[in-house]
């Protein structure tokens, strides 16, 4: 057995766990441009210091946080109501309509972001489609603003979302609802008070799933939003290969590392509960 | 009961929708005629030879289909040992931090893993003089991914099933080595299986780590992607994306039978 836990357990620790020291290091460096790599190693706060005192980089964190909470929040909102639908259909369905939830997470992000691009264009599908119906005579390019990385965040998280829900709400023992009816409680009363309180835990595992890669999310904002949306993954990425600045980008990265420090935690508890639910 | 049905219709109708609406445009309009992706101009099969003859696209595609081979095998090999760890081993101290590691991976934003694994790669070139940038550092990129999503199968497989069977095998003077051999093992390889396939899926997909751990020489699929995408919609892009469409189907099929067989 020790060998088991030893063999994944130096593997993360060498290729996942080890390499964060190394940003750290090179977070307290300095730019280097003439040096290869570009750093100058040291002992600064300089980086950290930027990222939270610069009004462009401030902004970014924020925009991202919402972001990130608007679309977990919408993907719940959307999700859930499938989930449930999955968890009271036949059981033999059960199996098919779940697999239709997972396929598009099986297919590639970037092609998925890619079906939005031409769909969101100017004078894309979605625009010929509202001029079409009258029901916009202009319509205004939904690329390149907020609504679109909502959208692109929702589209692609939307599977993570509802595995969780659906693996809660399918171990519902119906025999409460049938209970609750019985002592007369109406649909939604007994929803509210018996199916929303014991869905609690896979609402936290979907909306964790969903907002811990949203908030450094980068191929949605770069291939759907603008150029004023600056996601924090957005950021990073700039910093590194556009500007060569490996230091602030890799401020970047532990700030965003101990700022999900504390969802990453609960999510693994809720994991670890879970499994122990299940032995 | 009338109105809960037709929720339920609803719900799933919309949900279903809004995933594969967008997808399906995108196939259809792989045999558009028109360069223009948004107008459609008649029945073609033209970007379709066009890929098929793209040699950059194809080799890229190679590169691709053989580290998401490495890295898949990799991956299964580690994610069984962690999933099994996690599902059986007594408790042990730090196991917390270990379920959390093996965890982690899967939801820590890709811009994060990205950075750190090439400078530990650029740290490890410093000290040791290589190995270069390319293919081996993508796999082991890819790998240390996706061992969280094959662990994850593995585990749940083995939470399910019957634990009294090895307990048996044990009573009956098997060691521990034989009874994973002859009972454990048998029973949970078509998890083993499902995970493969989904760390292949991953790894064929993944841009964001690759895109950083690469190097100058090594150009994966999605990269060839990403860098065409970037300058607008392209008939080639809808092409590839059809085919991928259809092959993750039939993988997550497999995947499917392989998890559902008792």
């Amino acid at each position: 057995m020790r060998a088991v836990i030893a063999l994944p357990l130096v593997w993360l620790g060498i290729f996942f766990l080890l390499p964060f020291v190394l940003v750290l290091a090179i977070a307290l460096g300095t730019n280097a441009p003439d040096s290869v790599p570009p750093v100058a190693l040291g002992l600064s706060f300089a980086n950290f210091k930027l990222l939270f005192t610069d009004d462009l980089y401030l902004a970014a964190w924020l925009i991202s946080l919402r972001i990130a909470a608007t679309s977990t929040l919408v993907a719940l909102l959307l999700g859930y109501p499938m989930a449930y639908a999955i968890a009271r259909a036949a059981p033999a369905r059960r199996p098919l309509l779940l697999m239709l939830v997972v396929l598009p997470f099986w297919t590639s992000v970037l092609i998925r972001i890619y079906a939005w691009m031409g769909l969101l264009a100017r004078n894309g599908l979605l625009d010929q489609f509202l001029r079409w119906t009258g029901l916009a005579e202009n319509p205004g390019t939904i690329i390149g603003t907020e609504w679109a990385i909502h959208l692109g965040i929702v589209y692609a998280y939307l599977p993570f979302m509802v595995l969780p829900l659906y693996a809660t709400l399918e171990k519902l023992d119906t025999g409460l609802l049938e209970a609750a009816a019985d002592l007369g409680a109406r649909p939604l009363a007994a929803f509210l008070t018996v199916t929303l309180p014991l869905s609690l835990p896979g609402i936290v595992a979907g909306c964790l799933l969903v907002f811990i890669p949203s908030v450094g999310e980068f191929v949605i904002p770069d291939l759907l939003g603008g150029t004023e949306t600056l996601m924090i993954g957005k950021v990073l990425w700039d910093e590194f290969f556009t500007n060569g600045d490996w230091p602030l980008a890799s401020a970047v990265a532990i700030c965003l590392l101990v700022l999900l420090l504390g969802p990453l935690a609960l999510f693994q508890r809720q994991q670890a509960r879970s499994l122990e639910r299940r032995r | 009961m009338r109105g809960r049905v037709r929720f339920a219709i609803a719900a799933l109708g919309f949900g279903y929708a809004f995933l594969y609406l967008p997808l399906a445009l995108v196939m259809i309009y792989s045999f558009n005629e028109s360069r223009l992706v948004t107008v459609w101009s008649g029945f073609s099969t033209k970007w379709w030879s066009a890929l098929l003859a793209n040699e950059a696209m194809l080799s890229a595609a190679w590169l691709s289909i053989r580290i998401a081979v490495v890295s898949a095998s990799t991956a299964a090999i580690l994610g069984l040992a962690a999933g099994y760890a996690l599902a059986r081993a007594p408790a042990f101290p730090g196991r917390a931090l270990f379920g959390g590691m093996v965890i982690a991976p899967m939801v820590m934003p890709e811009v994060v893993m990205g950075i750190s694994m090439l400078l530990l790669f650029v740290g490890v070139d410093r000290m040791f003089g290589g190995p270069a940038r390319g293919f081996l550092t993508i796999a082991i990129a890819h790998t240390t991914f996706a061992i969280a999503f094959v662990a994850i199968v593995v585990q749940a497989r083995l939470a399910d099933f019957d634990r009294s069977l090895e307990e048996a095998a044990m009573d009956l003077g098997a060691t521990p080595w034989a009874t994973f051999r002859t009972i454990t093992l048998p029973l949970i390889a078509p998890a083993i299986g499902a995970g493969w396939l989904l760390a292949f899926t991953l790894s064929l997909d993944d841009l964001i780590l690759t895109q950083f751990v690469a190097g100058a020489q090594s150009q994966t699929l999605p990269m060839r992607v990403y860098s065409s995408v970037r300058l607008g919609v392209d008939p080639q892009i809808n092409v590839l994306a059809t085919i991928i469409v259809v092959v993750a189907a039939g993988a997550l099929i497999v995947s499917g039978w392989l998890t559902q067989r008792r």
